[in-house]
């Protein structure tokens, strides 16, 4: 005889369905048996379910950003008591949870949508207003300074991913977040490394962020694809911005792109005939005539016009000397990883010590650019203007406390 | 061969991977109708794949045309081995049959599996091409328009209603069929869900049948239910209201001032007043010189029977008027009695439609289910059926109503116990609405307005409604000289004859009829009712606990039970209704729903204060033992507690009734003026009663006895109640009393909850408590939710209650947020003479109830702080304050249960209960029903390029216009899963279950062409899990009308024909369609 529930009882192995796994996984513990409950007299209640759907997504940006930060449901209650807002409209914890379990279930079924941003946008289940769609991906695919700065350059392999619970604990961000970016990075990246066309705009058109933001994934691309060590100590004190900066800079005149821009990998890669041509800059520091030659024109240039004169004209051989070596060596996939700690041990930390400006800085670089024009036999104008204007502008971003 | 269907399979988008190889798809489809099947080629290895079919041909048949769904199925082709499905679409073609409908389904269909869920969309397009012409359906009913709503459609206008249809079919559940046994559960639901979509599509076309036989061109308030009767098998019912439509074409130059406001329409034809007859006019002068126009009503009004008897100490009414009324009654009655059953599932009407309503009538029956086993003779549910319904229309006679209006039917099942429930408002209609026979007769009658008049005619009864035209609104009746603002409120029945004591007075409005002091209906206030403040919801909620038992012995403790139940709750409604210091309750829904060891019965209604009824009185608490000092002074503070609730429930509301310059009621705290009884205890009879009411004399503060600890919690659970929070209003209408300036920003929603009680020796109280507390969370969690969107009012908010299993109750609710603007609302409050500028539309849809009421313009002097008050011009006219008390007559539920038990001892064990007896009333008319919509709000939908639908439960849409509709909505789903805590635990499954269900309402409205599903509900949400087996199944069927919405700011640019017809003509071309 069969009851109501039947179809609970007889159930069988579902027969040659092919089985694929279910699209939604909920990673985090909503045990509904461990629900709310209350007393009520002597009589006990919990609920055992508990759902409200609108026709309109309803979301709340608050809950998002906690759920992005990867605070569990009983984290993000008790954060969002502390905020006060059970007096401000007068409810009770009880409601609070209920509303941020309702949350965090949208948003994990929201997530894997979010993976694939277009599929967003013509996805059926959610009704969801296209700037509210806006603001679900650009806050999703928000990262974070402290963990940033912990993955720039490193290589977006499981190894990295397996080393995030060092990342979580030294940044304090929550292991769930830090794989929630680092799962970003990783999906931007394989998505856009072999595509034609400029970086940035690749980004853009794949996963609809804001121009600031894809302009952030291109950096973010751009260095994991070269692994530019950025982690040393020396580097601690450089920003993310001032990477993003001295990324675009690279982008837009050191790769195949800034050449021809219908080339695979343009953005990604390095030019590598110009890394070649860098070679013949050594002229500048193995020709001792025109070293000297060069010095005397930068020091024409610049006197009485920076300060620190003395000791730049003291230091000069050794500054010049630096700077074109970090351009010779761009050849060596190992030095172009070290391009930023050269920069710094060779050109900033020097001039730091010897206290300039970063105008001295500014003037400095700008007499050193000029006045090889000048320099009699020196015929790499154009390989000189490309390599120095980057180098120019990545060490005055980088160059502060 | 009467149609050609075609169909044409374009592409599919989305996905999912079959082939983990490739991480690929080979998709084909599988086109079937009917017998027919076609499919299309293998489009191999996409997700995206483009098929782009020619136009597959199926002929067949009208009927089956409007049985059948188009079933789609998406497979994945595999070489070795049986192609595996992907999923499956059903689409209804009915839209297609009729030619006002859509034209052709084109778009992107969601792909449904019961286990998966949605799995990517396809893209469909579908052809009807009829051959026959009109008139030779008679196996089919093509043609045949469904409406869910409850009100005539916007873009139509009701040339005759014809009135009650139903219909049943029945069928064997496939769950149950000796086949389920071998089969998977998925195959056993895509059985349950292709036969529960071809029985609807049968039901459709014999319900479609009834109506052609009536002359009718469509159903109006279609609503369709299933009962899962388990083993005995699959029951589709339907009740829904036969008219014929006409599509409003507007020529009339009439209309075009209209287009601005419909209020002023109704201004510029007055349709009642000065011109009706001579014994009326008579009534003008001497009291109500400010209010000249108004004309007397002889009715009076009712209580709920069941709970109140009252004094009918009043004046009585002019005897010329009982004279009238009797007259009116016989015609009427000639006229609807030709119909088996004088009911109309509308709840809001053509103005003028509704004359009096009486009061609720409901009734419930109990009943043993046994197997169908002639599913092609389903006579016994019809049986069934039938005793309900002659059942309720015997109630309505014996409130001297000869139609019932805001009819519903509804049931609950427990294992083999089923309680069927029916319930609506007894009313008196209006006989120029009633007519029968043609336009000729009508215009013939007008003029001489004999009493034979009615009697003339078809033989089918059908109303001819004539919506107010200028020529025909100088004609109306009798009964239409009552002031529209209140005339519903007098009571229908002969006040020295009344089926049950009542207490009746003046009415405070136009102060020549009587009205009740307390009115409860189903159905939509009027739009032209005069309220005073806003409305509210008002829950009443209770449990019963229950002895597990078995067949007969069941079904008899459950008819014991049921009578102390409604008797209970609508305690309660009183209760809490006085507690706001409001008069009447408009949209009662009363539901009782079984489980195995309780009962659990549900009572929501919005609660108004109208103008015409008396003001409420206080509620006094009454010590039985005043011994006690400490007792003494607990007794007055609860009393304290009571006055305070009611001031600030009345500054809340805003609930500032014009006083009566004689007796002061302005006290927050009412005087007693006159007492009666709330008698809790329950062997009282009424004549103690009685007795008890001559002793207390003339006040009317309501007392509660407290003579037992119960009675101390139950008045002390009337203060549970959480208040609203700021910002918030709530009602379960269509139409929030008070207020009218919507914005356009909407929000609907379904939720959904589950509770479990843990212990196992629970008493009566603390289960009570129990579930008043989980309703009152549950409002509070809505509140919580949906506070970005104050000041907003929650409509419809009506709670579905079930008991799934033992120990589980489950609340479900579907209703919709709107904002509305919140400065002109008070600014309209505060000074109706005010000039209004851009949305004076608002303004003046809330002066027109004054409007109406009065001619003469000193009306419009009224002080402007009272919103609505009609009555302050009134001479100091004493109104008798009459005691009332109340009663319960359990002896009459016994002497129905024992004859009827004794009628029907036949297949089916039946007990029947008693049914019971409720009043109040109302009327609706169409200013609303045509008006509101532009009457709401201004601003902006924001557009967007992807075809966003809305949905709303109500018949309209903010700052929004219908300005087609597409056809009805009706869809079944079953959901099941086999891993349960890898989706997310109950509430993950049943979210993301009720997110696919919005989806594909909202792809299939997409795909007829439309932006809004309008009337939208949930009809039945049946959720069960085995948390242990990690499985869980649930089953929903909604429905609703697919239509296309315009907004209101670009509705200005569109020629008027499209939509000034809308408003207009129903009020202004009322010539009926011979």
């Amino acid at each position: 005889m069969y009851t109501r529930t039947a179809f609970l009882n007889k159930r069988k192995c579902v027969g040659k369905e092919f089985d694929v796994k279910p699209e939604i996984f909920f990673l985090l513990p909503f045990d509904s048996k461990s629900g709310r409950s209350w007393d009520s007299n002597e009589v006990k209640m919990s609920v055992e379910l508990d759902v409200f759907v609108g026709n309109t997504t309803i979301m709340d940006e608050e809950v998002y950003q906690l759920w992005l930060d990867g605070y569990t449901v009983n984290d993000a209650v008790s954060i969002r008591m502390k905020s006060g807002i059970l007096e401000q409209f007068g409810t009770t914890e009880d409601v609070l949870e209920s509303d941020t379990m309702d949350h965090y279930r949208t948003f994990q079924m929201t997530e894997r949508l979010l993976h694939h941003p277009s599929k967003l946008v013509n996805q059926v289940l959610f009704q969801i207003p296209p700037h509210r769609q806006a603001m679900l991906i650009e806050r999703y695919y928000a990262f974070d300074e402290a963990f940033v700065r912990e993955v720039l350059g490193k290589k977006l392999s499981k190894g990295t991913k397996k080393d995030l619970d060092d990342v979580s604990a030294k940044t304090g961000i929550t292991l769930k977040s830090c794989r929630r970016q680092f799962d970003n990075f990783k999906r931007v990246f394989k998505v856009v490394e072999e595509m034609k066309g400029p970086l940035v705009e690749n980004v853009q058109c794949n996963f609809l962020l804001s121009d600031k933001l894809a302009r952030d994934y291109a950096a973010i691309v751009f260095f994991a694809n070269s692994r530019f060590e950025t982690g040393k100590k020396k580097l601690q004190y450089l920003t993310f911005e001032d990477f993003a900066f001295c990324a675009c800079q690279l982008i837009q005149n050191w790769t195949v792109g800034a050449v021809d821009n219908m080339v695979e990998d343009m953005d990604v890669d390095l030019d590598k005939e110009f890394l070649q041509d860098l070679k013949d800059l050594k002229i500048l520091i193995t020709d001792k005539d025109m070293l000297d030659q060069h010095k005397s024109l930068v020091c024409t240039g610049l006197r009485g016009k920076i300060q620190v004169f003395n000791e730049m004209e003291g230091n000069f051989k050794n500054l010049s000397r630096g700077l074109i070596n970090i351009a010779a060596k761009l050849t060596n996939t190992k030095d172009v990883r070290d391009f930023f700690i050269d920069l710094v041990e060779k050109v900033i930390e020097p001039c730091k010590a010897d206290r300039w400006l970063i105008s001295d800085v500014r003037a400095f670089l700008t007499q050193y650019t000029n006045s090889a024009r000048a320099l009699d036999g020196f015929k790499h104008q154009a390989v000189w203007e490309r390599y120095m204007c980057v180098i120019k502008s990545c060490i005055l971003k980088m160059y502060h406390d | 061969m009467p149609g050609k269907l075609k169909v044409k399979i374009c592409a599919g988008r989305h996905l999912p991977v079959m082939d983990r190889a490739s991480d690929l798809t080979d998709a084909f489809v599988e086109v079937k109708f009917s017998n027919t099947t076609f499919k299309t080629e293998v489009y191999p290895k996409s997700l995206n794949p483009q098929w782009n079919s020619e136009w597959f041909k199926f002929e067949v048949d009208d009927e089956d045309l409007q049985d059948e769904p188009l079933q789609i199925t998406v497979l994945d082709h595999d070489t070795y081995s049986a192609n595996d499905a992907i999923g499956k679409v059903y689409i209804d073609i009915d839209p297609l049959l009729c030619s006002e409908a859509a034209t052709v389904i084109c778009g992107w269909f969601p792909i449904y599996d019961t286990i998966h869920g949605i799995r990517g969309e396809i893209n469909v397009s579908v052809k009807v091409d009829l051959f026959n012409d009109l008139n030779r359906f008679r196996q089919s009913s093509c043609g045949v328009k469904f409406f869910c709503s409850t009100s005539i459609p916007k873009c139509y206008k009701a040339v005759v209603v014809h009135g009650f249809v139903e219909e049943l079919v029945v069928n064997e559940d496939p769950e149950y069929q000796w086949i389920d046994r071998i089969r998977t559960p998925r195959a056993s639901n895509e059985a349950r869900q292709r036969l529960i979509s071809l029985m609807s599509g049968e039901l459709q076309r014999k319900i479609g049948l009834k109506v052609l036989e009536m002359g009718g061109n469509a159903v109006v308030g279609y609503l369709q239910c299933f009962d899962l009767e388990g083993e005995s098998g699959l029951v589709v019912r339907a009740i829904g209201t036969a008219c014929t439509l006409d599509k409003i074409s507007n020529t009339s130059a009439a209309q075009l001032p209209a287009c601005n406001s419909p209020s002023k329409e109704i201004k510029e034809s007055p349709p009642v007043h000065p011109t009706s007859h001579g014994c009326r006019s008579t009534h003008n002068s001497p009291i109500h010189t400010a209010s000249g126009s108004r004309l007397t009503q002889s009715f009076s009004v009712s209580v709920p029977t069941l709970i109140y008897t009252g004094m009918g100490s009043g004046g009585s009414a002019g005897k010329d008027g009982g004279h009238l009324k009797t007259l009116l009654r016989q015609q009427t009655q000639s006229a609807l009695e030709q119909r088996e059953f004088p009911f109309f599932t509308l709840t809001s009407f053509p103005l003028g439609f509704l004359i009096h309503a009486g009061g609720v009538v409901s009734a419930r029956s109990v009943k043993l289910l046994d197997r169908i086993h002639n599913p092609d003779e389903p006579e016994t549910r019809d049986a069934w059926w039938e005793e309900i319904r002659q059942e309720i229309k015997s109630h309505a006679k014996a409130l001297g109503c000869h139609a019932v209006v805001g009819y519903s039917e509804s049931t609950s099942i427990c294992e083999e116990v089923c309680i069927l429930s029916a319930s609506g408002t007894a009313a008196v209609l209006n006989p120029k609405f009633l007519q029968d026979g043609c336009l000729d007769c009508y215009s013939e009658n007008r003029l001489s307005r004999q009493p034979t008049f009615f009697s003339t005619g078809s033989e089918k009864g059908e109303f001819d409604f004539f919506l107010q035209s200028k020529d025909s609104s100088s004609m109306l009746g009798l009964e239409d000289t009552s002031p529209p603002s209140c005339g519903f409120c007098h009571i229908p029945y002969d006040e020295l004859n009344m089926p049950f004591p009542a207490h009746l007075t003046y009415c405070c409005n136009c102060r020549r009829q009587k009205v009740p002091d307390v009115l409860f209906t189903t159905i939509d206030l009027p739009i032209e009712a005069a309220v005073t403040g806003k409305g509210c919801l008002i829950q009443a909620r209770l449990c019963r606990l229950k002895k597990k038992a078995q067949g007969e012995a069941n079904a008899t403790a459950i008819s014991n039970l049921l009578p102390f139940m409604e008797y209970e709750l609508h305690t309660q409604l009183m209760n809490k209704l006085k507690l706001r210091g409001m008069n009447a309750l408009f949209g009662l829904r009363i539901q009782i729903s079984v489980g195995e060891n309780m009962l659990v019965g549900l009572a929501s209604a919005t609660g108004v204060y109208l103008t015409a009824l008396p003001a409420p009185g206080g509620i006094q608490i009454a010590g039985k033992t005043p011994s006690d000092i400490a007792y003494e002074q607990h007794i007055s503070n609860i009393q304290k507690k009571i006055n305070d609730t009611i001031s600030r429930n009345k500054e809340l509301y805003e609930i500032h009734p014009l006083e009566i310059s004689e007796e002061v009621i302005g006290s927050p705290i009412p005087e007693p003026r006159q007492r009666s009884r709330l008698l809790r205890s329950h062997s009282e009879s009424s004549d103690e009663v009685s007795e008890l009411d001559l002793s207390h004399g003339k006040k009317d503060a309501f007392v509660l006895e407290i003579d037992d600890a119960d009675a101390v919690e139950d008045i002390l659970s009337l203060l549970t109640d959480a208040p609203l929070p700021t910002g918030f209003y709530s009602c379960n209408t269509e139409n929030m009393p008070g207020i009218h300036n919507w914005t356009s920003s909407i929000q609907m929603f379904t939720t959904v909850r589950v509770f479990r009680l843990n212990n196992v020796n629970v008493t009566n109280q603390g289960l009570n408590k129990c579930f008043n507390d989980l309703c009152e969370n549950l409002l509070k969690s809505l509140y919580f939710k949906l506070r970005s969107m104050i000041p907003c009012c929650i409509c419809h908010l009506n709670f579905t209650v079930a008991v799934p299993e033992d120990e589980l109750i489950q609340v479900a609710a579907t209703a919709v947020a709107m904002t509305f603007d919140k400065d002109q609302s008070q600014e309209i409050l505060k000074s109706n003479t005010a000039p209004m500028k851009a949305i004076s539309e608002n303004e003046e849809q809330l002066q027109f109830p004054m409007e109406l009421s009065s001619d003469s313009p000193s009306v419009q002097t009224f002080p402007p702080s009272k919103g609505t008050g009609l009555l302050e011009n009134a001479s100091p006219q004493t109104i008798q304050g009459t005691s009332r008390a109340t009663s319960v007559d359990y002896s009459s539920f016994a002497d129905r249960c024992n004859s009827w038990i004794e009628l029907i001892k036949l297949k089916a064990q039946t007990i029947r209960r008693g049914s019971i007896k409720t009043t109040p009333s109302l009327d609706k008319a169409s200013p609303l029903a045509e008006g509101h919509l532009r009457l709401r709000s201004t601003p902006s939908c924001t557009d967007s390029t992807v075809t966003v639908v809305k949905m709303t439960p109500l018949s309209f849409i903010p700052g929004a216009k219908i300005i087609k509709y597409l056809g009805i909505i009706n869809m079944f789903f079953i959901r099941e899963t086999t891993s349960l805590r890898e989706e997310g635990g109950v509430s993950g499954f049943l979210h993301t279950f009720i997110a696919e269900v919005f989806a594909m309402v909202r792809a299939h409205v997409a795909a007829l062409g439309g932006n809004a599903v309008i009337s939208y509900i949930m009809k039945e949400c049946v959720f069960m899990e085995n948390s242990n087996k990690n499985q869980a199944q649930c089953l929903i069927n909604v429905s609703g009308d697919a239509v296309i919405l315009i907004r209101e700011s670009e509705q200005e640019g569109v020629p008027i024909q499209t939509h000034g017809s809308t408003n207009q003509t129903p009020q202004s071309g009322g010539a009926p369609v011979s």
